[in-house]
């Protein structure tokens, strides 16, 4: 019987041997392949998209996007490129303005978040190892709850009613409400308040490895505490600052919710111009434009965090 | 080391949790003012709650919600865990450089540009392949694409620091690969999959700015209702719904945080005991 088969097919092995070996030898992509393709096609791809149709023009039609490619009745395939998107872009100054002023933003409350997040991070990371625990998690809570719904909570803080204007009324301090609200310094202490978290934790990384023993010998030759910080702790925790500004300058620059629901007129952030061209004036093109200007800016930054994330995850 | 902390350093820390905490802290004290004016207090009141149960518009946009978000983690897990699998233990093979970016890119790209081109996308593969229409699918697929990048970086690190001489001892009792993966290493990194898993959910759950672009029509997710509400100005109702959002998430994750750190330890207790 079983040479009866192993007449029919003499070389093969048998069906299930050979998936075996299949597997063994091919098996990995089957682990690879699904996150691979599924992040090209829905992550990737659509940056191509959207390079293409910033090359199109408006059209009154679903989608309201005219084709780059078209065949005529002839057969004659036609190339449409249109550059008047980008050159809009460099016309209206509206854009280039706002660029400037989320670059400045992002700056500046990085800066802060900084200011304010290196020595926190630097306090957890002197406490003790259950202390640690605790504080990260405190700082972690935040991050796990609603961003939009704390942005909406700091509304209930800084507005004319709030409890900050509230209190020091009542302290007598000032003797009318402040204007916080819809003002630039609203957009600071939003970004400031969502994004503190991830300032804290990379830096927190960082120094918790420091090597204290570096800190020791620092003190014995005779180096003041702040000397100290300068030539040793600073430069050694430098992964985890540029992670950690990365973290918040990238995102802040893009950011929509909070120059929408705290700031005023004047704070066009370009995530906002962005929503606004495509929500408000339907204009995909010019919205298309903007996004791959606005990522060719991005190119820089990214590339930086990615650099100094690799090697702390490499260390 | 613990003794040295400068009175500065604990200051700065306080400071900057008490702005991490405050504003949360008097927005659940709101929720239960019985005044409708958010300025007064007017008396200690859950009339509010009661109100959100009557609101179908808030209840509608909840059940899509979480419904999105069980469908997204769950495909978040599943994806993140395969790419951090096949980045930490093929070293070498085709479109690895590929991955490892578009499983960090997600993290810190703005989300604005996320959603304009996976919306340019959606609509460009309806129009050439009828698939698929705006509204939950689309923002599945879109959520899934970030959220696994956040499961792909946690699992990843939870791996590269798993012990992997149990997987091999079972393979050489005669355990094929997967079955081994399975055996030993899958319940070493499952702490890291659960709180993954919540990572993701809590992510789908508050997203505005993808959603809001890949939505359809009459496809209105949580947070696209609230931020409707929330722009006209603050109100009582989304109050209490805010304070409760926080809370149960609050809960979950110290709750979450509790087990993880138990199951730690008696992880390194058995590690104990095995070596002796």
């Amino acid at each position: 019987m079983t040479s009866a088969i192993r007449d029919e097919t003499p070389v093969r092995a048998p069906p299930r041997a050979r998936l075996g070996e299949w597997l063994k030898r091919r098996g990995k992509w089957l682990i690879i392949l699904p996150p691979l393709l599924f992040l090209l096609v829905f992550f990737l791809i659509p940056f191509g998209f959207a390079l293409v149709i910033s090359f199109a023009d408006t059209a009154v039609r679903v989608p309201p996007f005219t084709d780059i490619l078209s065949v005529s009745p002839d057969w004659h395939i036609h190339l449409t490129l249109n550059l008047g998107n980008f050159k809009y872009l460099f016309s209206d100054e509206v854009y280039g303005l706002s660029y400037l002023y989320s670059l400045k933003t992002a700056f500046f409350s990085t800066l802060i978040c900084l200011a304010l997040g290196y020595p926190m991070a630097y306090a957890i990371a002197r406490t003790s190892k259950s202390a640690q625990s605790v504080l990260l998690l405190i700082i972690i809570l935040p991050f796990w709850t609603s961003f939009l719904l704390r942005v909406y909570a700091l509304e209930g803080i800084i507005r004319e009613t709030g409890l900050l204007n509230t209190a020091l009324l009542w302290l007598g301090v000032i003797d009318h409400p402040l204007q916080i609200m819809r003002t630039t310094l609203a957009v600071y202490l939003g970004i400031i308040y969502s994004y503190l978290p991830f300032m804290v934790l990379p830096l927190f990384a960082t120094l918790e490895k420091l090597d204290h023993s570096l800190l020791e010998a620092a003190a014995d030759l005779g180096s003041p505490p702040w000397r100290t910080f300068l030539d040793v702790t600073l430069p050694l925790s430098m992964p985890g600052v540029i992670a950690g500004s990365m973290l918040v300058f990238i995102p802040a620059i893009g950011e929509f919710v909070i120059p929408t629901l705290l700031g005023g007129p004047d704070n066009l952030m370009i995530g906002r111009v962005l929503w606004d061209e495509f929500f408000g004036n339907r204009d995909w093109p010019v919205a298309s434009a903007v996004a791959i200007a606005f990522l060719v800016l991005l190119v820089g930054p990214i590339a930086l965090y990615q650099h100094y994330n690799t090697k702390q995850l490499e260390a | 080391m613990e003794n040295r902390i400068s009175p500065f350093l604990i200051s700065i820390l306080c400071i900057g949790i008490a702005v991490l905490y405050i504003p949360i802290l008097v927005l659940i004290g709101y929720s239960f003012n019985a005044s409708a004016l958010v300025s007064v207090w007017g008396g200690f009141s859950t009339s509010w709650y009661t109100q959100l149960v009557h609101n179908t518009q808030i209840l509608d946009a909840a059940w899509l919600s979480l419904k999105i978000g069980v469908v997204v983690s769950t495909g978040s897990v599943i994806l993140g865990t395969l790419a951090a699998i096949s980045l930490v233990r093929f070293k070498i093979f085709r479109g690895r450089l590929l991955l490892t970016g578009m499983v960090n890119a997600p993290l810190v790209m703005p989300e604005v540009i996320t959603g304009i081109t996976q919306l340019l996308l959606f609509i460009s593969m309806l129009h050439l392949i009828g698939w698929p229409h705006r509204g939950f699918t689309t923002i599945v697929i879109a959520h899934i694409a970030f959220c696994s990048a956040y499961v792909t970086v946690t699992v990843q690190s939870r791996l590269a620091s798993a012990d992997r001489s149990l997987e091999e001892a079972a393979m050489d009792l005669g355990s094929g690969p997967v079955r081994a993966f399975i055996d030993t290493t899958l319940p070493n990194i499952a702490p890291a999959l659960a709180s993954s898993w919540l990572l993701s959910f809590t992510l789908s759950l508050d997203d505005l700015v993808i959603s809001s672009f890949v939505s359809g029509p009459g496809a209105s997710t949580l947070p696209m209702v609230i931020f409707s509400k929330v722009k006209l100005g603050v109100s009582p109702d989304v109050n209490a719904l805010a304070s409760l959002m926080i809370s149960l998430v609050g809960v979950c994750v110290v709750f979450a945080g509790y087990l993880m750190r138990r199951a730690d330890r008696q992880r390194i207790l058995d590690a104990q005991m095995a070596e002796r």
